[in-house]
């Protein structure tokens, strides 16, 4: 038995044989072409098959899948346009390549057009270029895919796009497990809609898995590949155990979150992209306690536009409803990636420069985000967060900051509401003054990782000190209890992000002290409305 | 020729889908069709130009039709704008 370790994006227990799929398009050769005429009509007669192919696909999926439906209306659309269409002949005369060498390139320049687009909706339908890139492709390599599914498989892939996973039957889908991807690429939205086990970022993925039987794990992240009878009969319980807990948690949507003797507790997700929102409405949360708006600072070059952040606050709030939208401001720092801010690396970064430390030197950066807020405000129930809060000073500095962007926008005659402005209770100083802050601050928010790491001194990624590391603790629920007392003495909330609420034991504890709030993972939502309806 | 204005009132503004529909719309008419806007102009029957023009909600379109068929495609542009945006 092997285990491959990944990062699960939707929870469940699967046993089955490996499916794995290979990527034509990926190994394209830039082959030199000498009769450019024939190659043309390679290359008009492949447009013509994937066509038709994306026909049938579309009718195939229209009852069951609009979504999927539109992709491929879409993605025929594109292989009518005779730009994208004569950008690829010409390219194949202009360089005298192959076919399918021209396919790849003109989709590169034609993906980096939508990418470049400030509109998130564009920027997701580059993939649908580089989708048709790769039909187109393999129609011309004859490398065509076609799944030699033997009954029910798990699929897994480097990557798999619209079209692959629309290729194959949906109810043969046990679980999926990707080499690279995101949270919020199609494949981890696909599974999280189709709930099925799914994990990305799987370490070591490779074709050698194929036909082989795995056990995969979508909580843990874990796949175990041809797993021994003790790891195979732990996963049959598992799995057993789950699917009875699931049926009786879907019958809690729509329930209310009330302990027994009738205290109402506000459940809400955790979110880190606005792709993030559907499984956390599917899970009947009441609200978005926390939203990490960082992520969209990361692993780019640039900066995000005010209108950029502007369309993802807007789209979020209006797909919730009226539901409060809590956006946190930029956390970012030394330890995660912003090539865009250009930090210095640090010897400490958990100490170090980072989320309102920046925002209030960086003022240019923090001003465009406040304003895209402000803008997305008039759209839906959203209130702001300040993260890594130690001092009155940085409050008060901040605010200062929000009545400029405030005055900006009036001046502009661009609408907004008052938005409530609350702190993360996520440094031990924070909850030591909790007695001013509350009088400055609408709610509090406890970030329960760090407050324990900087309460204990321990840092919460090193191994050899996860004794130590510990929420239950008494030092740092004390810290909490001094800050829900100082907050409720104000007449105010507070709230607990992490997964710490997931816990039974803390759980109590949390009530016991009166807090207001809860937010945890989507998937974690109807556990902790269930174990608050038994409190 | 045929020309309308229309003021996009849809939060995401010209996406993919809506930009698919108005490019098979515009694909069954013989007239050559325009679309403007922000000072730039795409052709209505090819979808990466649409994309490309980037409308947002708030922004006004016009649509200018030229040919032969230009009043029956005018109607009937104008009614899967107004539908889906």
């Amino acid at each position: 038995m092997t285990e491959l370790k990944g990062k699960g994006v939707c929870q469940g227990v699967a046993r089955g044989e490996v499916c794995y799929i290979k990527k034509a398009a990926a190994e394209v050769e830039r082959k030199r072409i000498y009769d450019i005429p024939s190659e043309a009509a390679k290359l008009n007669m492949a447009i013509e098959k994937a066509r038709e192919q994306l026909k049938e696909l579309e009718k195939k999926v229209k009852k069951s899948d609009k979504n999927s439906a539109m992709i491929f209306d879409v993605h025929q659309m594109m292989l009518y346009d005779p730009d994208f269409t004569g950008d690829i002949e010409k390219y194949i005369a202009e360089n005298e390549v192959c076919a399918e060498y021209a396919v790849m390139q003109t989709a590169k320049k034609y993906a980096k057009m939508l990418e470049d687009m400030p509109n998130p909706y564009m920027q997701e339908r580059a993939g649908d270029v580089t989708d048709i890139a790769e039909r187109l492709v393999n129609i011309l390599t004859e490398n065509e895919y076609k799944p030699a599914m033997h009954g029910r498989v798990i699929i897994a892939a480097d990557d798999l796009s619209p079209s692959e996973t629309a290729s194959f039957s949906r109810e043969n889908i046990l679980g999926i497990i990707i080499k690279n991807g995101s949270s919020t690429s199609h494949t981890s939205i696909l599974a999280r809609t189709m709930d099925i086990p799914a994990i990305i970022n799987v370490d070591g993925l490779d074709n050698s898995i194929d036909g082989k039987t795995v056990f995969i794990d979508g909580s843990e992240g874990k796949v175990y590949v041809e797993p021994d009878e003790v790891t195979s009969a732990v996963m049959e319980k598992k799995a057993q155990l789950e699917s009875i807990k699931k049926e009786r948690l879907m019958r809690l949507k729509g329930k209310e979150t009330v302990t027994r003797d009738g205290r109402k507790i506000e459940l809400y997700a955790n979110i880190s992209t606005a792709a993030d929102i559907d499984a956390a409405i599917l899970n009947d949360a009441e609200g978005i306690g926390l939203f990490r708006s960082e992520f969209m600072y990361l692993d780019r070059k640039t900066l995000p536009t005010d209108d950029e952040l502007f369309e993802v606050y807007k789209s979020i709030a209006a797909k919730i409803k009226d539901k409060p939208v809590i956006i946190r401001t930029l956390d970012i720092g030394a330890d995660k990636q912003a090539p865009s801010l250009g930090l210095p690396k640090e010897e400490n970064p958990a100490l170090g420069f980072r989320a309102i430390r920046i925002c209030l030197e960086r003022t240019d950066i923090f001003k465009t985000q406040l304003r895209a807020i402000y803008r997305a405000s008039a759209y839906g129930n959203i209130y702001i967060m300040l993260p890594m809060i130690t001092s009155e000073v940085e409050v008060i500095q901040a605010k200062a900051i929000m009545l400029d962007v405030r005055d900006e926008l009036r001046s502009e005659s661009i609408e907004f509401k008052e938005v409530p402005v609350g702190i993360m209770v996520e440094t031990p100083a924070a909850a030591v003054i909790s007695d001013k802050l509350s009088k400055i601050v609408d709610f509090f928010s406890v970030g329960t990782n760090d407050l324990t790491q900087y309460t204990l001194a321990a840092d919460r990624q090193n191994p050899k000190l996860s004794n130590l590391y510990s929420v239950e603790n008494e030092a740092v629920l004390r810290l909490i209890e001094t800050a829900a007392e100082n907050i409720h003495k104000e007449g105010k909330w507070i709230g607990i992000c992490g997964e710490a609420a997931a816990d039974p034991r803390l759980l109590k504890r949390f009530l016991d002290m009166g807090i207001d709030e809860l937010s945890v993972s989507s998937g974690y939502v109807l556990g902790v409305r269930e174990m608050i309806r038994m409190s | 020729m045929e020309q309308f204005s229309y003021r996009i009132t849809d939060t995401a503004g010209i996406h993919a889908r809506p930009a698919g529909l108005i490019v098979k719309e515009a694909a069954k008419y013989k007239s050559h069709i325009k679309i403007s806007a922000n000072g730039k102009e795409a052709d209505a029957k090819k979808i990466f130009a649409v994309m490309s023009l980037g409308i947002r909600n708030g922004e006004e379109i016009i649509v200018t039709i030229d040919g032969e068929d230009e009043k029956d495609a005018k109607t009937a542009l104008s009614a899967v704008i107004g539908e889906n945006l």
